[in-house]
């Protein structure tokens, strides 16, 4: 029988309102609430966690991602500029080396950089830190270079022909006026990507770590092994919020700000 | 002497469309030379070759007697005498005026900084901006960006100009405010090359009109006598479409 206009949208609301509520009001009674709080949320062992989880855990993966970032952005910056090179290895190798490093999962460049490279060539980068940052990098290199590559572009052409009609070399010109605006359009973009490097620094564990260099993640997943509780799980994870929620709120407020020097 | 530009025999295709179909042209050292004509008749094309932000296809362009077609031409060098003025302006919207002035002063003349600043100064009073020194580009009106883009170009002191209808993207309130300076750049005897619209600063300004149509050239001409007495049919049409508007 075919409902009426009216009828069929009471319909629609009594699925979309009526029933999600009472699917929740069904789970939420019959939770086992003392249950949940004694694996995720102890007090005492949440307690316990500090200050070594911020002094070791928290630094650690700051270490991870300042080091990422700032390597991933000078490769990155390579990478786009040999992108968009007018000889074409450059663009090969470019191409080649982006193509390489974001359809491979950055597990497999840690594992490379960490075991494959020292087993084959008997040489290790060196430093506590030196063989996971560089290989977060190398990864992030990838994703920034199409990030930078994509920001230079996307300042005007007649920017680039103003200088060049003013004398500069096109050296000259990449450096003091396309550059300089380039990252002004990628500060958004560039924000997202430290993100997601926070959250990829946890992938270091691959290649195992010393009480010192031991990143977020990892404390926490060594704390449930040992309290075997989940309570450490539900710590981390605030944790990382208080990192990257900043994050995003400076990232949105500058989209929202935009571009007010153009 | 030695002209200022002489183009000769210029050809520019991008791909199979040829936009510029054996252009010769001579521009005297002082003279002022306006270009008018449909758009698409490549008459931009024209002046983006002499300075060679477009590669010509085939002829030689010379200028004060250096061929820049030659590869083994310094480019870079030969464009701080041609100074550009481009219809949006590009004035760089990171860098304050002052900066936008000295940039090129400072990195390609390589002048010392006081000298750059005077400079400026000078060239910025002449185009009647000196109390936007420190604004920044997208504070200013299109007609004053226009003016500091000019600015801009005469603080590298060249010994011509280029200018790419300029006043094509200002309301037209603001229009009077630049062609004055042109003008007055006019009547100092700077070399000037102006693809324009504005026929009635052609008719008092240029010493020579030029109207090209479809890739060439087809006539040329004292104001009076290209404006005035057409020879060519479609001079006449032309003329007739703009001065009806």
């Amino acid at each position: 029988m075919a409902l009426t206009r009216r009828q069929r949208a009471r319909l629609v609301r009594l699925v979309t309102i009526v029933v999600p509520l009472a699917v929740g009001a069904v789970l939420i009674a019959l939770a086992d609430w003392a249950a949940i709080q004694r694996a995720f949320f102890q007090p005492d062992i949440a307690a316990d966690l500090f200050p070594d989880i911020v002094t070791t855990g928290v630094r650690n993966t700051l270490i991870y991602t300042f080091f990422a970032f700032v390597g991933g952005l000078a490769i990155g910056l390579l990478m786009a500029l040999m992108r968009l090179s007018s000889i074409p290895p450059y663009r090969w190798f470019a191409t080649a080396y982006i193509e390489l490093f974001r359809g491979v999962p950055a597990i497999v460049t840690l594992l490379a950089v960490g075991f494959a490279i020292p087993i084959a060539l008997d040489w290790r980068v060196p430093g506590d830190y030196g063989p996971a940052s560089v290989a977060l990098a190398i990864v992030a290199g990838a994703y920034l270079a199409e990030t930078i590559r994509a920001g230079i572009q996307g300042v005007p052409k007649g920017q680039v022909e103003a200088a060049r009609s003013l004398g500069m070399s096109s050296t000259r010109t990449m450096v003091t006026i396309v550059i300089p605006q380039a990252f002004r359009l990628m500060i958004p973009p560039l924000t997202n990507e430290l993100v997601l490097l926070v959250k990829d620094s946890s992938l270091v564990y691959v290649l195992g770590s010393t009480a010192d260099t031991i990143e977020l993640n990892k404390f926490g997943r060594d704390a449930v092994a040992r309290e075997f509780n989940g309570t450490p799980i539900t710590v981390v994870a605030l944790l990382y919020l208080a990192i990257t929620l900043p994050l995003t709120r400076v990232a949105a407020w500058l989209e929202t700000r935009g571009g007010g020097g153009r | 002497m030695i002209p200022a530009i002489e183009v000769q025999g210029l050809r520019k295709a991008f791909g199979d469309h040829v936009v510029l179909d054996g252009i010769d042209l001579v521009v005297p050292a002082g003279e002022v030379v306006c270009v008018i004509g449909p758009s698409g008749s490549g008459k931009s094309t024209l002046l983006r070759c002499i300075n060679r932000l477009e590669e010509p296809t085939g002829g030689r362009i010379l200028i004060e007697g250096e061929d820049i077609t030659d590869p083994e031409c310094d480019i870079d060098d030969v464009r701080t005498r041609i100074g550009m003025v481009f219809q949006q302006f590009n004035l760089f919207p990171h860098l304050d005026v002052m900066t936008n002035l000295t940039i090129a002063p400072r990195r390609v003349r390589k002048l010392p900084k006081a000298q750059t600043i005077e400079l400026a100064d000078a060239m910025l009073a002449r185009v009647g901006l000196s109390e936007k020194v420190h604004a920044y580009p997208g504070q200013l009106s299109g007609g004053q960006q226009q003016r500091v883009a000019i600015a801009r170009a005469l603080c590298m002191e060249p010994d011509m100009m280029l200018f790419d209808e300029v006043t094509s993207a200002l309301d037209p309130e603001l229009v009077g405010d630049v062609l004055e300076v042109m003008r007055s750049l006019a009547r100092d005897g700077r070399t000037m090359v102006v693809v324009t619209h504005e026929m009635g600063f052609a008719r008092e300004v240029a010493d020579r009109v030029v109207f090209m149509d479809a890739a060439a050239i087809v006539e040329e001409g004292t104001p009076a006598q290209v404006l005035g007495q057409p020879t060519h049919q479609r001079t006449r049409r032309f003329l007739e479409r703009v001065l009806n508007q």
